[in-house]
């Protein structure tokens, strides 16, 4: 069975207008997305800003409210759940952030900031708390005396390792990752990475993996969903989607991707106008007559595109 | 814009109704009314009388045909008649009105005209010297009470150094309408005005320095600077338009502060405004003066916020839609 | 070689902090020639943020200090006063900034802060100005030039308003652009066609171009050479083939191995030991690289390392690149050592 099943998931947004602040019309932030996660897989939902990747990852753990579909996690359904009964299930799901510079309370030393949410969910003295925390501060390659130390006294890719350090505490068994590395730079967001792929063997963690950044995401992803518009464009294994792109967008993006070879970079950009050309062009065949992407289509049992019924 | 200012001013509407409602109901929640202000301890009148002049005036009607009345009769420009004073509340205003008015105006021109020069120069040359003496007369006026420095303005140009009328608005031996009548006015005005001024300009040397000093450092300021733009040109083209945004929004609020303000300033200078009245109106318990009074100045709020909005969309376009 | 447009020698730019001076930029020199990319890439607190800065001025003058020389047209710009620097800026040196949401003004139209150089710079009718900045509008891709003039910053998407910032750049014709960062805010699609409008451009304009970035791939899609920085110093510069295909000096090799997309699925990405030392903090004699790289012996390092010509046009940094090996190779090269 799979760990988590998001079934037609939409998340809308109210926009007020006019003297009584009215509802006059919504923004579909996510508009239908489905999908499925195997334990111990890690997942990447890539897409630009605005695509509703971000928002799919707070719906699924309730930052955001879902307006419709279901968020299925061990069968349970998260996305109709009250605050009480989903709070059973929370601990198993843990998010992490985007800035290690403003996700980490600067007020609070690392040992509070990590014992947080040991605190909101279990009853332990003081004593098992120091020790959990210590285990856990060393298990991310910090110093034991860190704990008393604050966010500002550590660089980036330390802080990163605190907010993990801190997702990691009530062993969960999803992690949310909402962007984790693009606030650092490239040999920081190494270090993070690698680690993310270390813990994820030891702990048996199945990683949602949020970015825009579509190096990162096929290093370390073995099944990609590609966003735009809040609903999927494209879903496959990254072999699928890197080297066989069927949808127009999904191009699109692969081709802006820095070639790192500087005697292609003229071919690239030729590569880029060709597409862009098409977009312009055939642009409107992706959509159905509402002007709504069209649902995914299977083409191999790992890929599925959203394009016409029947082909194009 | 037109249409902005329009839709702004249609908004006004429900904003007066709400607030003519609220001053209703909470004027007819305070202890007492006209008749006991009027004839409370007077031992000729029996509270039998004094019941029978309530039912004639409609003060035992419900409260909501009170205000239905009320509200019926004000847009129409009669705001009933004073108890006190027996004679209607309108004209009975009507030359205080003016009186506030041009005082309140004259605060706020003068208080502008004093700080936004002030403002630029200390936020321009923030840590200079001048900088810290303008920081140094900002904490003075910060820090003084308005009716101390009114009466120490007062004490020294009214009565040590004799330079100006101690109270009232004009002269009145002086015919309306002639020169020497304005002159008077001008001179009766200039001691409560520049002590309200010199206060007032505090708060507005310190929000136009501190944004100053936040715009110099923005991105744009830099491209300005990149494109070869001399430095005055980076202050008069590209900083002081940003930071008179919150000057502008400050406009509404700053008009709230004159109001108060007023109310010290006329006592002090007995300077016949509506401040003065409307503290004899409350001791006398004048209900329809007060309202009256207090329904003028949330006009006057409601007014100057609206105003800064415009102020506001006619600078920053950002604001311009809707 | 094309005639030289900027030449630095030895810059060094020292900030005031809390009574002493500290480099931000450690003795750098180098040339841009007419119609070269020259990209200076590293990661953040290198120092490659506070060159773009000194060479256009834009430092906070009481707590900088310059020195070295930057010449454009003969002149050395850190003597010049400010009215002379006015001059030169944003005529023959133009800036594209890094975040184009913030770049502008947002009080101004676009035609206006586009026309804006050319009121200092160029003695020009307002019509023939209105002409030349649809003109430069059409340039940078913008096709709805017309009605993009009259609108204001925010009524435009990213991708636009830098390429709106680009115009303003290009406005008197420079002949020295400096771009600090100038696809790092975008998305990706918007930075790709930044980039490949930036190609176009150098295609057309004989502009040296100084292209300041932490992306190793922006750097092989637009430069023609590179100065890798790393703690206020240049450790290597080359031609961007040569860089990409035999980099020498450990950061770049580092740099290079810890990209994800530039290594196979999964496998596990280089890590540089330890953090970027602070100005305050940063010890300047020896090698500065050398603490991130501890399993390296000592006396690879040279007691002052400078800057060693290896082929033509190709230098690194202090001798420790000959005995560099990462440190999941260390086997096989201490045999290397040995022999």
């Amino acid at each position: 069975m799979s760990l988590l099943n998001v079934n037609n998931l939409q998340v809308h947004f109210p926009i007020r207008g006019g003297f009584f602040r009215r509802v006059v019309d919504q923004v579909r932030a996510v508009d239908g997305v489905s999908f499925e996660l195997e334990p111990g897989e890690t997942y990447g939902l890539v897409g630009e800003s605005g695509c509703g990747k971000t928002t799919t990852g707070r719906a699924i753990i309730g930052l955001n409210k879902a307006t419709g579909g279901e968020v299925l996690f061990n069968g349970d359904n998260l996305a109709t759940m009250n605050g009480h009964d989903r709070r059973k299930h929370i601990r198993d799901i843990q998010m992490i952030f985007q800035d290690p510079y403003s996700s980490l309370n600067g007020r609070k030393n690392v040992l509070n900031i990590i014992a947080e949410p040991l605190r909101n969910f279990e009853r332990l003295s003081p004593k098992e708390e120091l020790t959990r925390v210590q285990n856990m501060i060393e298990r991310v390659g910090l110093s034991p005396e860190s704990i008393y130390k604050y966010p500002h006294q550590f660089s980036g890719g330390q802080r990163q390792r605190i907010g993990i350090a801190r997702a990691l505490m009530l062993n969960p068994k999803l992690i949310i990752a909402d962007e984790p590395v693009s606030a650092l730079d490239v040999s920081v967001q190494a270090q993070v990475l690698n680690f993310m792929q270390e813990i994820q063997k030891d702990f048996g963690l199945t990683y949602l993996f949020i970015s825009h950044d579509l190096g990162v995401i096929k290093h370390i992803c073995d099944r990609i969903g590609i966003m735009y518009k809040g609903r999927f464009v494209e879903e496959g294994t990254a072999e699928d989607v890197y080297n066989n792109p069927q949808h127009l967008y999904t191009k699109r993006l692969i081709a802006a991707i820095p070639e790192m070879d500087p005697a292609k970079r003229f071919e690239k950009m030729e590569l880029r106008q060709e597409i862009n050309t098409a977009y312009r062009t055939e642009y409107d065949s992706y959509f159905d007559k509402d002007g709504r992407m069209f649902d995914l289509k299977p083409l191999t049992p790992t890929h599925s595109v959203a394009i016409q019924q029947g082909g194009m | 814009m037109v249409k902005f200012i329009f839709r702004r001013m249609l908004v006004m509407i429900p904003q007066l109704l709400l607030l003519s409602l609220i001053i209703f109901v909470l004027a007819k929640q305070m202890p007492g009314d006209a008749v006991t202000g009027a004839f409370m301890g007077n031992p000729n009148v029996t509270p039998e009388q004094m019941e029978k002049i309530r039912e004639e005036y409609g003060l035992n009607d419900p409260w909501y045909v009170q205000y239905g009345a009320w509200i019926g009769k004000a847009v129409k420009g009669d705001l009933g008649d004073s108890y006190t004073h027996k004679q209607p509340v309108t004209s009975l205003l009507a030359g205080r009105v003016v009186n506030t008015v041009t005082l309140s105006l004259f605060i706020l021109i003068v208080s502008y005209i004093i700080a936004i020069p002030l403002g630029i120069i200390a936020g321009r040359w923030a840590d200079s010297w001048a900088d810290k003496m303008i920081i140094t007369y900002n904490y003075f006026a910060f820090a003084t009470p308005l009716f101390v420095f009114s009466l120490l303005m007062l004490f020294f140009f009214g009565f040590v150094l004799g330079w100006f009328p101690t109270g009232n608005s004009v002269d009145v031996r002086l015919e309306a309408g002639t020169w020497d009548f304005y002159v008077s006015k001008f001179k009766h005005l200039v001691l409560p005005g520049m002590s309200g001024a010199l206060l007032a300009t505090a708060g507005t040397i310190q929000y136009l320095r501190n944004d100053i000093i936040d715009t110099k450092l923005k991105d744009f300021v830099k491209t300005a600077r990149a494109k070869g733009v001399p430095e005055g040109k980076v202050y008069t083209r590209h900083i002081l338009r940003n930071s008179m945004l919150p000057i502008a929004a400050f406009l509404g609020y700053e008009i709230t502060g004159l109001i108060a303000g007023s109310i010290f300033l006329e006592m002090i200078f007995s300077y016949p405004g509506l401040g003065q009245l409307f503290i004899q109106s409350i001791t006398g318990r004048d209900f329809t003066v007060t309202t009256a009074i207090v329904m003028i100045s949330g006009t006057a709020v409601i007014v100057g916020t609206m105003l800064s909005d415009i102020i506001l969309s006619a600078i920053d376009p950002r604001i311009r839609i809707e | 070689m094309a005639e030289t447009v900027l030449e630095i020698e030895n810059l060094r730019t020292s900030f005031n902090i809390k009574g002493n001076y500290y480099a931000a930029v450690d003795g750098v020199s180098l040339t841009v020639h007419k119609n070269e990319v020259v990209a200076i890439v590293g990661e953040s607190g290198c120092g490659k943020s506070a060159l773009a800065l000194s060479i256009i001025g834009l430092h906070n003058t009481k707590t900088t200090k310059l020195e070295g020389q930057v010449n454009l047209k003969g002149q050395n710009l850190l003597n010049l006063p400010v009215e002379k620097l006015n001059k030169i800026r944003g005529k023959d040196l133009g800036m594209i900034f890094q975040d184009p949401m913030t770049a502008l003004n947002p009080l101004a139209t676009i035609g206006r802060q586009i026309a804006e150089p050319m009121d200092y710079h160029m003695k020009l009718s307002s019509a023939a100005k209105k002409k030349r900045v649809l003109e430069l509008l059409g340039q940078v891709g913008i096709k709805d030039a017309n009605r993009i003039y009259k609108q204001y910053p925010h009524e435009l998407s990213g991708g636009m308003r830098q390429r709106v910032v680009i115009a303003i750049a290009l406005a008197c014709n420079p002949v020295m652009l400096i771009a600090d960062e100038p696809t790092t805010a975008l998305d990706v699609t918007i930075q790709a066609q930044i980039m490949d409008l930036m190609k176009e451009l150098q295609r057309i304009t004989d502009s040296g171009i100084i292209l300041i970035t932490h992306d190793l791939g922006v750097v092989a899609e637009m430069a023609n050479r590179v100065a890798v920085m790393y703690a206020g110093e240049f450790v290597e510069i080359a031609d961007v083939n040569t860089l990409f295909s035999n980099p020498l000096h450990p950061y770049t090799r580092s740099l290079l191995s810890s990209i994800p997309s530039n290594m196979t699925d999964k496998e596990e990405l280089h890590v540089i030991e330890g953090i970027v030392p602070s100005i305050q903090k940063l010890d300047r004699e020896g090698c500065r690289f050398a603490p991130r790289i501890p399993w390296i012996s000592e006396d690879a390092h040279e007691d002052k390392p400078t800057l060693h010509e290896v082929e033509p046009g190709h230098f690194v940094r202090c001798t420790c690149y000959k005995k560099f090996h990462f440190p999941e190779e260390r086997v096989e090269d201490e045999n290397y050592v040995t022999t």
